[in-house]
């Protein structure tokens, strides 16, 4: 078995920084979650995804329950709910398939993102 | 022992400290959130002193050159001077005399201002002039350090507009005005020479654009170099004989005019600046863009380039807001 950590055996930043682009255009993109990225201001939005893609990989991070339903209380406001959870993850499953990592990583990932579900819808 | 000063405070960096932690243990109100080096929340700008490379990594080029770093993993061998990026303080007020004036077109004024100290700029960045203490404007520069001896500005006239006006109809060459700066992130980094440049503006957004073409082509940029200057009509566009000239000196660059009105004479694209541009190269993948002038054109471009295959960090923008006050 190897020793490595998740985050490790993704790529590390160098995997982040591939993978952030790519996400961020899937959401972009997907007609489910797309409306609540209208307004935003893209950089910082950018800057957003990869704090939470290096999190969602086992990397690094500072992210609190807190911080996520405060975060995201202003998007349930606006109707924020389990499908959209639901697109994004999936739309994260995809951009680490289109960068082909191995399923058994993606799950792994998924189950991060998967860990914040509550707290992003406030609940 | 490693000193960081702050405005007008010197606080003695503890061992293993980060300068978010030496400065917030201190009271300052530097914004933060991972503390990790990812966020990017606690952006800030060394005014003095080295930084060590780890604290600039992730952030984009632009911002490397100028100096910013993040506080979170900052821990600096030598003593810093530190601001937040946006102390007005970071930057003195300089004086610049006028020394020429000249229209471009109907609303737009070509300025040429002379400063009285050395003002360190790239091609693209803004300066703010001021009219007087509390009243003034951000202008993109147009003029190339290397190339300009002097600093070149094109003022649009706006509607209502207090500073515009006032430069339009009273400032007079041989008159000095105070100006801040440089600021802003647009403009050409030297490197990956053959990369492709689109570089998308409308109305005054040429002032910028102008002075990036010009840096990078003289810089030896080899791939090709688009500009797609927009105006509703003829009356809008300007420079058009010197982006000829461009064109016939350089065979990588291309002068798109576009014009979104009715009347589209021969020589000229029918469409706005930034849809021609996606029609006629429709794959980003791997270029680079600069996209300024109205906020809603660089707001729809932004987000158009992206999906088109451009990458964040190879996307940059200046939005010509409009100030509420006029």
């Amino acid at each position: 078995m190897s020793e490595q950590s998740l985050y490790e055996q993704l790529g590390g930043e160098a995997a982040v920084n591939a993978a952030v682009d790519i996400f961020y255009r899937k959401v972009l993109s997907d007609d489910r979650i797309s409306a609540f990225f209208e307004d935003v201001d893209m950089e910082k939005q950018a800057a957003k995804q990869k704090a939470f893609l290096t999190m969602a990989f086992g990397g690094p991070h500072n992210y609190t329950g807190l911080d996520m339903r405060k975060g995201h209380a202003h998007l349930v406001a606006r109707g924020l709910n389990d499908s959209h959870v639901d697109a994004v993850i999936e739309d994260l499953g995809a951009t680490l398939r289109e960068l082909g990592v191995k399923e058994e990583l993606i799950a792994q990932v998924a189950a991060i993102a998967e860990s914040t579900r509550n707290d992003v819808l406030d609940r | 022992m490693t000193t960081i000063r702050y405005a007008n405070d010197k606080f003695e960096l503890e061992p293993n400290e980060s300068v978010l932690e030496c400065l917030t243990n201190h009271g300052v109100p530097v914004p933060f959130s991972c503390r990790s080096g990812v966020c990017q929340t606690c952006l800030m700008r060394a005014t003095g002193g080295k930084l060590p490379e780890t604290s600039q990594q992730g952030l984009k080029d632009s911002l490397k050159l100028q100096n910013y770093f993040l506080a979170c993993v900052c821990y600096p061998d030598a003593d810093l001077e530190v601001a937040l990026p946006d102390d007005k303080d970071v930057q003195a007020v300089i004086p610049a005399t006028v020394l020429s004036l000249k229209l471009l077109n109907a609303e737009i004024m070509h300025v040429e201002l002379v400063c009285h100290e050395p003002i360190d700029y790239r091609a693209g960045q803004f300066i703010n002039l001021f009219q007087h203490q509390t009243l003034g404007r951000s202008y993109s520069l147009a003029s190339v350090p290397h190339e300009d001896d002097h600093l070149h500005l094109h003022v649009r006239r706006l509607p209502q507009g207090r500073v515009s006006g006032w430069i339009h109809d009273e400032l007079r060459p041989g008159e000095t005005v105070e100006i801040r700066g440089p600021g802003g992130d647009c403009f050409y980094i030297p490197g990956n020479n053959d990369q492709g440049l689109i570089l998308i503006g409308t109305g005054s957004g040429l002032a910028p654009l102008y002075g990036i073409i010009r840096d990078a082509l003289s810089q030896g940029h080899t791939g090709p170099i688009h500009l797609f200057h927009g105006s509703r009509d003829l009356n809008g566009l300007y420079l058009t004989g010197e982006l000829r000239d461009l064109v016939n000196q350089y065979s990588n660059f291309n002068y798109v005019p576009c014009l979104s009105g009715e009347d589209v004479p021969h020589g000229y694209v029918a469409g706005r600046a930034h849809d021609v541009a996606f029609q006629q190269i429709p794959n980003l993948k791997n270029w680079r863009l600069f996209l300024c002038g109205h906020p809603d054109m660089v707001k729809t471009a932004k987000m158009k380039a992206f999906l088109a295959g451009a990458s964040m960090k190879d996307i940059y923008a200046d939005a010509f807001n409009v100030s509420k006050s006029s």
